[in-house]
């Protein structure tokens, strides 16, 4: 086979876990049963269903993972619809890894971690958590915020109470947006809680979620006298090539694909706000 | 008559008869004039044209217009105001909000026509019944039929459909001569006329300009725009498909199409789309008696209206129904 | 310096088309030439050769789906030599934007291919038009650029190789050695006409400055600019150095086929998401093709504009508004900062 970046490998879903009424995590190997590729925390991929459409997805599993890729995919349009009614042992198209990811191994080494993530926006920092976690020594102290609307809208919620709220040096805070039945935890919006739960303002921060919570969260950062240049977050646009070339995912003079999607909030400063 | 024109917007905006002046912005040449929309008395004086190259229709425009507060005055040439008024029978404007100043029309001037004739044009002069072509390349005398667009040389009719104040004189119906080419076609064989429609529609680049500036395709979303249809635009899977956009999309206003030429007029390739409309409206008018788009907003369209004498449909104009 | 009669124009042509196939000027677009035909070497074609590297429609892959199994079925590259001849100073510094964007990693090998097996003979400049302002970008029609060069004299073609590729080419054709006087001649006729061009002094003042970038974007003139725009693709696809594609596919019942398309920035549902959409209006769609060519493309690539002043767009626009009436509007000195 011929390689060119648009021509995708042929990869096969091995598992398909039920996280959430309309989120899924998608377990994904080579025909050869190996991880298909190495990439970064952060970094994206693009998945399709040849007659169905193609994606771009951000890759959930951590590098340190030496097995499989996985993918939290929330059903929202013509492409998650599908992959949300395939079945397991489905093969599917895939290319990447696009985009540049966090800087797990430059900025953020050595450095007191806060991750801020709200519903589906954990799915890429699942990555960067996990991949610190594997890698312990080279980071500070870890703090992770998670709010989704209810209970039941936490992806991945027995590996956070399992494995992440158990572990020292890892400090979680979870919240849904409205109280109900048998939820003891905290009750509340996502940027509230950041400024109830009031972090040192040396930590290096990453924000991601939907937009308006990106936006507050990080308003309450800077109150609470975080500087942009600490602040991480990641970007979301409509993409068809994944690799800076069809000319639709621009912010002012950077490509989402290409020079994102991770994006240091003072760098976003000078780009327009069309996004 | 630009001088009228200008005198009566200027008027209109200072006695406060209209709130904004629809109208042509001057350009960089003399024939690269854009629709706009002006707001006080100073920028009709500065920036308004009216001249032979005021060719596009401006009526589509009130759709968006009449949504926003106050009141328009439209510049409207004789084939504009069948627009403005096939608009208004579909309830796409509000005609309350609009005073429609219809101007006499000479028939207007087509850009490429005097670029391929007289190429690098500076400027254009009247010059006994043509022009005069100042280039880059030196003069140049153009037959006015030399430069009129395609469709002012066989106009429908230079009678206005409608208007609150007329500049000029209101003209007459033409002589039907603009079935002429549509009379050539359907003379050809079949093979003949596909042949010239394949050669034709086979320089479409997709651009979608005739739909877009077409006053009849006034859908908030366009089949064509909508991922989930199959026939999405910018490209089709084959030259078939490409062809059938064009057809279709005759097809979908034949009725309403007032034969204003605005498709022919923007065509980047100079696909003659205007024929396809042309041979509808010369079917239906042989169908079911002449009918005019946009002339009266009482009449029923043909292809809207049944009745028992109706020929079927299955061909041949053979009369049927009531028996 | 090579040259050839141009009143035997026609063995030339036949002596290319011996080699490859022959893309030249003929009814105002790059067409394929066959003995008869004349090609159209005076203005310019109301069609770049941009789809003979970029074809507006291309096929990428096939698939073939078979249960929950899928094959990826290859598509074959164009690896049939041809030459472009007749290409102006404009259209050859198009293909050279058209190559940093497609043959920077990762490389897109569709074009590349094409690109590997395609000479561009350029040709300088007769008649320029009055839409012609490609000297504001610093392109020179007398001087284009392409695999070989040519100018057009009294009685003679002269020809000069820029590239191997252009080489080997030449010492294919039947041509004579000429001196360079015919060619300066030709090129001092040119320039004497470039000069008194009606856009000849279009300013790119105020533009591609990465500190000007905001104040740009934010300028209010972009509504009124916008105003009258209909939504067409008409500027996009007649402009040499628009590039931007989406990929869709064609389920034929037995085999899926990818393929790509040229695309428009003018469309509304260029940046549509089922999330939201960041560009809702013609406003935003209108200031992002512009700002690509005058400001987000030369910041990304050391300067130079996304625009070669072809003039094709204030042709072709049905409502007649293009970059050098956004340029005049934004630019020039008023607003330099």
């Amino acid at each position: 086979m011929r390689h060119d970046p648009l021509i995708p490998m042929v990869a096969q879903v091995t598992d398909i876990r039920v996280d959430t009424p309309d989120v899924k995590t998608f377990r994904v190997v080579g025909l050869d049963g190996k991880k298909p590729f190495v990439h970064l925390p952060g970094q994206c991929a693009m998945l399709s269903m040849p007659g169905v459409g193609e994606a771009l997805f951000s890759i959930t599993s951590s590098p340190t993972n030496p097995d499989y890729l996985e993918f939290s995919i929330k059903k929202c349009g013509c492409v998650t619809d599908w992959l949300h009614a395939m079945e397991p042992g489905q093969q599917i198209t895939l290319r990447g890894p696009y985009g540049n990811g966090f800087p797990v191994e430059g900025a953020f080494r050595g450095q007191d971690l806060l991750f801020i993530a709200g519903g589906i926006g954990l799915a890429p920092l699942r990555s960067v958590i996990n991949y610190v976690r594997d890698n312990r020594d080279n980071y500070g102290a870890v703090d992770i915020v998670y709010g989704a609307r209810s209970q039941a809208d936490l992806v991945d919620y027995p590996e956070i109470l399992e494995q992440w709220c158990r572990e020292p040096g890892l400090d979680v805070h979870l919240t849904i947006d409205r109280a109900e039945p048998g939820w003891q935890g905290h009750v509340g919006f996502v940027p509230d809680y950041v400024r109830e739960l009031g972090f040192a303002t040396g930590k290096t921060a990453v924000i991601c979620g939907p937009p308006v919570m990106i936006k507050f969260t990080l308003a309450a950062l800077q109150e609470m006298g975080f500087r942009k240049e600490q602040v991480y977050t990641t970007m979301e646009l409509r993409m068809k090539c994944g690799i800076g070339k069809c000319g639709r995912c621009n912010i002012g003079d950077q490509y989402v694909c290409k020079d994102g999607p991770v994006f240091r909030c003072d760098q976003l400063d000078r780009l327009p706000d069309e996004y | 008559m630009q001088a009228d024109v200008k005198t009566r917007a200027i008027q209109l905006l200072e006695e406060g008869q209209v709130d904004r002046v629809l109208g042509w912005k001057a350009g960089e040449f003399f024939y690269d004039l854009t629709p706009a929309v002006f707001t006080s008395p100073q920028q009709v004086e500065r920036e308004f044209v009216w001249s032979s190259f005021s060719g596009p229709n401006l009526s589509k425009y009130l759709i968006a217009e009449t949504r926003k507060p106050g009141k328009i005055a439209a510049f409207l040439k004789p084939c504009d105001t069948y627009s403005f008024q096939q608009l208004r029978k579909e309830h796409r404007l509000q005609a309350d909000r609009v005073y429609v100043v219809a101007v006499q029309c000479p028939g207007m001037c087509d850009p490429d026509k005097v670029q391929a004739a007289a190429p690098g044009p500076i400027s254009l002069r009247k010059e006994g019944d043509g022009f005069l072509v100042q280039t880059l390349y030196g003069e140049k005398r153009l037959t006015r039929q030399a430069a009129l667009e395609e469709g002012c040389l066989t106009c429908k009719t230079k009678k206005m459909a409608y208007f609150d104040e007329l500049i000029g004189q209101d003209g007459q119906d033409g002589d039907g001569s603009r079935f002429d080419q549509v009379h050539r076609l359907e003379a050809m064989t079949p093979e003949e006329r596909f042949a010239f429609w394949q050669g034709e529609l086979s320089r479409c680049i997709r651009c979608n300009a005739c739909r877009n500036v077409c006053p009849a395709c006034s859908c908030e979303k366009c089949v064509f725009d909508n991922p989930a249809s199959g026939v999405e635009n910018k490209a089709a899977a084959n030259r078939f498909e490409e062809n059938l956009f064009h057809i279709i999309r005759a097809f979908h206003v034949a009725g309403r199409c007032t034969d204003c030429g605005e498709c022919s007029r923007v065509c980047p390739q100079h696909i003659p789309l205007h024929l396809l409309n042309r041979k509808l409206i010369e079917d239906m008018n042989r169908l079911y008696g002449p009918y005019q788009a946009g002339g009266d907003l009482e009449a029923k369209a043909p292809l809207t209206d049944f009745r028992y004498d109706d020929p079927e449909p299955d061909g041949g104009g053979r009369r049927g129904g009531a028996q | 310096m090579n040259g050839f009669p141009l009143s035997r124009l026609p063995e030339l042509m036949a002596a290319m088309a011996a080699v490859a196939t022959v893309y030249c000027p003929l009814a105002g677009k790059f067409a394929p030439w066959t003995e008869g035909a004349v090609p159209e070497l005076t203005g310019n074609t109301k069609l770049g050769p941009k789809d003979l590297f970029f074809p507006q429609v291309e096929d990428l892959v096939r698939f073939r789906v078979s249960g929950k199994d899928l094959e990826v079925l290859d598509t074959q590259l164009r690896q049939e030599p041809f030459v472009v001849f007749g290409v102006r100073a404009c259209d050859c510094r198009a293909l050279e934007i058209l190559d940093r964007v497609f043959l920077t990693e990762p490389v897109d090998t569709f074009y590349q291919a094409r690109r590997a097996n395609g000479v561009v003979i350029s040709l300088a400049c007769q008649r320029p038009e009055e839409t012609c302002f490609c000297g504001a970008f610093g392109i020179d029609g007398a001087e284009p650029g392409g695999d070989i060069t040519a100018w057009q004299g009294e009685d003679t073609l002269f020809f000069r190789a820029n590239t191997e590729k252009g080489q080997a080419l030449l010492d294919r054709l039947p041509l004579q050695e000429a001196g360079e006087d015919g060619a300066e001649a030709a090129k001092a006729k040119t320039r004497a006409i470039l000069q008194r061009l009606p856009l000849g002094n279009l300013s790119t003042q105020g533009f591609g400055q990465a500190e000007n970038l905001l104040d740009l974007f934010n300028r209010p003139e972009w509504s009124e600019l916008s105003a009258s725009c209909l939504g067409c693709g008409a500027c996009t696809f007649v402009c040499p150095t628009c590039q931007c594609y989406d990929i869709k596919e064609f389920d034929n019942g037995h085999e899926v086929c990818r393929y790509r398309c040229w695309d428009s920035c003018m469309y509304a549902d260029f940046t549509l998401m089922s999330a939201g959409q960041p560009r809702p209006t013609q406003v935003e769609r209108f200031r992002q093709r512009f700002m690509h060519k005058l400001q987000y493309f030369p910041a990304n690539n050391g300067g130079i504009f996304g625009c070669v002043g072809c003039g094709r767009c204030l042709r072709q626009c049905p409502i007649h508004m293009n970059i050098v009436k956004v340029m005049k509007t934004l630019g020039g000195e008023d607003h330099a900062s």
